[in-house]
């Protein structure tokens, strides 16, 4: 909106434009995924083809859309570790209830955004009653449901993995809607990368243009200042939980019809991976700053770089060093821009 | 002023908007505040002043609505009143800004300033309206700023103060409630502070401004009104007291003059401290006879 501006002032130097989007939350992921792009372009002749895109923009987009709702939830000051496991979770609840109770598969999909919803609500509430960091009841309900997808789908199906998916009633009138793809330029790109694409300008919007978006960086920034001036806390807290619920939701949805089977531990681990993705777009640990398009732009780097190492034939444990250099960068950065953003001038 | 105020009801000058009338708080047998009689007034400043637990937190309580009295009479507009919750007190114009000022530190000043009563437009937020208000409000109070982007905790004290201040005008108030604005603050920013307040009483509101420093409290007030240990020790309109009886009286008259003793003889006789502060309790006239022969020798 640049109308928003009124004259400029003449003590605004003509730098300032320059210095203002340095100092954006996505600035650095933005650098980064450039200069991540040029090397593996360099790397490997297969990563800029469009077969290449399809691949490394298939695997962005699933943990784009996890951390996109999971800086949300960071700028709002909390965290979910249960996020990862949801996604393994919803798709396991869609697979048994059609495969094995013979459920419609549109009811199944429904039943599980329910059933997510809830878990999400109730991480929400414990959090905000019990006054406990998120981390610990979080990591409580990621053991709970993790449990629970190995045990509970042993227990009924007898096995781990879900098959037969592909021979339920409907599958065809649902299947596009999360996992159809189209080639372009001889490569396959999911419907996934669109479902990230909108995930990510509508939580840009949310944050940036909306009441709800005032109230997440305020709750996340100073929660007793935004208590005091009205702002309502805890709904803002639990709609988070409930977003990055959904979201896991939607991943789940995605997977499950991309390759019509899951697994019983899919999504285990993953968590780690989306709040490094949302540090590395420019969010706070503490909370209070950060950016849904920076969370993007960190899930496309993991992205690049998880499919780029293995263009490029090399060893792929190096992923694991490579992220963890790379959010060391980013924390140190991100401590750096709060530095300058806090303190008087 | 050129802008809407959209709430603020105008009031003429001098209109009394809050009597305070024998008023009272205790807590259990704990009497906290008793008998404490003032005014504020359209377009005045009415000082608080008191020294740490003079009862100063118990009498913006009353009035900010967090605690109802339970001795005396609180009108507001003539009515008589009794505010069960800070609603209640918002709603009948009186706001308060409290030491920390409830802003988030890392947001931009206007998302600050209207956080919690963000002004819709379709299904968001009005952005332009918001910034641009932000500006001119803030402009009304003298404040200039250079960006409303900027986050609010890079202003200084001094300005986020004011920010608080504006905002709680904005909103529609007609009686704003200072706690200690300038207890936290150095010289140069406490002078900006006191700038503003001047400012709000201009515009025409009624101001409580509760501070310890009768120094800060002298230049912008119109009536004092003093407390210690719970009880009222008085309530004076500017032109019958002057800064240096407030001063003796903050202090105490017979206490200054015995701090006065102790630097004597902790300095040697010939300091100037205690040389002025003994000159300064003989001046105010509230030396105790008892002592004024004791320091001759």
């Amino acid at each position: 909106m640049a109308t928003a501006t009124a004259a400029p002032d003449e003590r605004l130097a003509s730098t300032s434009a320059i210095t203002r989007i340095l100092t954006r939350p996505e600035m650095g992921a933005a650098v980064a995924a450039v200069a991540v792009m040029i090397f593996f372009s360099l790397m490997s002749d297969r990563f800029m083809t469009g077969a290449g895109a399809g691949v490394w923009l298939e695997s962005a987009s699933t943990f784009g859309i996890m951390a996109v709702a999971v800086s949300l939830l960071m700028i709002g000051g909390e965290f979910d570790l249960s996020a990862g496991v949801m996604t393994g979770f919803t798709a396991l609840v869609v697979g048994i209830l059609t495969t094995n109770y013979g459920l419609n598969v549109w009811a199944a999909v429904l039943v599980a955004l329910v059933l997510a919803l809830a878990i999400g609500a109730i991480n929400g509430y414990l959090v905000m009653r019990t006054g406990l960091p998120s981390f610990i009841i979080t990591l409580g309900t990621f053991f709970i449901l993790q449990g629970i997808d190995l045990a509970v789908t042993k227990l009924i199906i007898g096995q781990v993995t879900i098959q037969g998916l592909t021979n339920i009633p409907f599958y065809d009138s649902i299947q596009p809607v999360f996992g159809s793809s189209v080639s372009i330029l001889g490569g396959t790109f999911y419907v996934s990368v669109l479902w990230w694409v909108v995930v990510t300008a509508i939580a840009t919007w949310v944050l940036l243009r909306t009441k709800a978006g005032n109230w997440i960086f305020a709750v996340g920034g100073a929660q007793q200042s935004a208590r005091q001036v009205g702002v309502p806390v805890l709904k803002t807290k639990i709609g988070l939980f409930m977003t990055t619920a959904f979201a896991g939701w939607l991943v789940g949805m995605i997977s499950l019809f991309r390759t019509s089977t899951v697994q019983a531990n899919t999504g285990v681990g993953q968590e780690f991976i989306y709040i490094i993705c949302a540090v590395v777009g420019g969010c706070l640990l503490t909370g209070g700053y950060g950016s849904a398009i920076g969370a993007a732009l960190g899930a496309l780097i993991y992205g690049m770089t998880f499919q780029g190492i293995t263009f490029a034939q090399w060893d792929t444990n190096w992923l694991r060093t490579f992220l963890g250099a790379m959010l060391l960068g980013a924390v140190l950065l991100n401590n750096w821009v709060r530095t300058r953003a806090e303190t008087s001038r | 002023m050129t802008d809407t105020t959209p709430e603020t009801a105008a009031v003429e000058r001098g209109t009394t908007l809050i009597e305070v009338d024998a008023i009272g708080k205790r807590y259990g047998s704990i009497i906290a505040l008793s008998d404490v009689t003032t005014s504020v007034k359209a377009g005045e400043v009415t000082c608080v002043l008191g020294d740490n637990g003079a009862g100063k937190s118990t009498f913006i309580k009353i009035l900010a609505g967090a605690h109802a009295h339970t001795d005396g009479v609180l009108r507001v507009d003539g009515d008589e009143r009794s505010f069960s919750s800070p609603r209640e007190a918002l709603d009948a114009g009186i706001a308060t800004v409290y030491q920390d000022l409830a802003v988030v530190p890392l947001m931009p000043v206007w998302r600050n300033f209207f956080l919690g009563s963000e002004p819709r437009k379709g299904l968001g937020m009005d952005v332009a309206f918001m910034k641009h208000t932000t500006k001119t409000e803030l402009a009304a109070m003298g404040i200039d700023l250079r960006d409303v982007d900027q986050p609010i905790g890079t202003l200084s004290g001094g300005e986020r103060q004011c920010v608080a201040i504006a905002r709680a005008v904005y909103f529609g108030a007609r009686v704003l409630i200072l706690d200690e604005p300038t207890a936290a603050l150095g010289v140069k920013q406490s002078g900006v502070v006191l700038k503003y307040i001047a400012k709000a009483r201009e515009r025409g509101l009624g101001v409580v401004f509760i501070t310890h420093n009768p120094h800060h409290a002298y230049p912008v007030g119109d009536r004092f009104m003093l407390l210690r240990r719970g009880r009222s020790m008085g309530d004076f309109p500017k032109s019958e007291i002057s800064l240096d009886d407030l001063t003796a009286m903050m202090a105490g008259g017979a206490e200054l003059e015995s701090l006065a003793h102790e630097l004597e003889r902790t300095m040697g006789a010939s300091s100037d401290v205690a040389a002025e502060l003994k000159a300064d309790v003989r001046e105010s006239g509230v030396t105790s006879s008892q002592e004024s022969g004791a320091t001759r020798g």
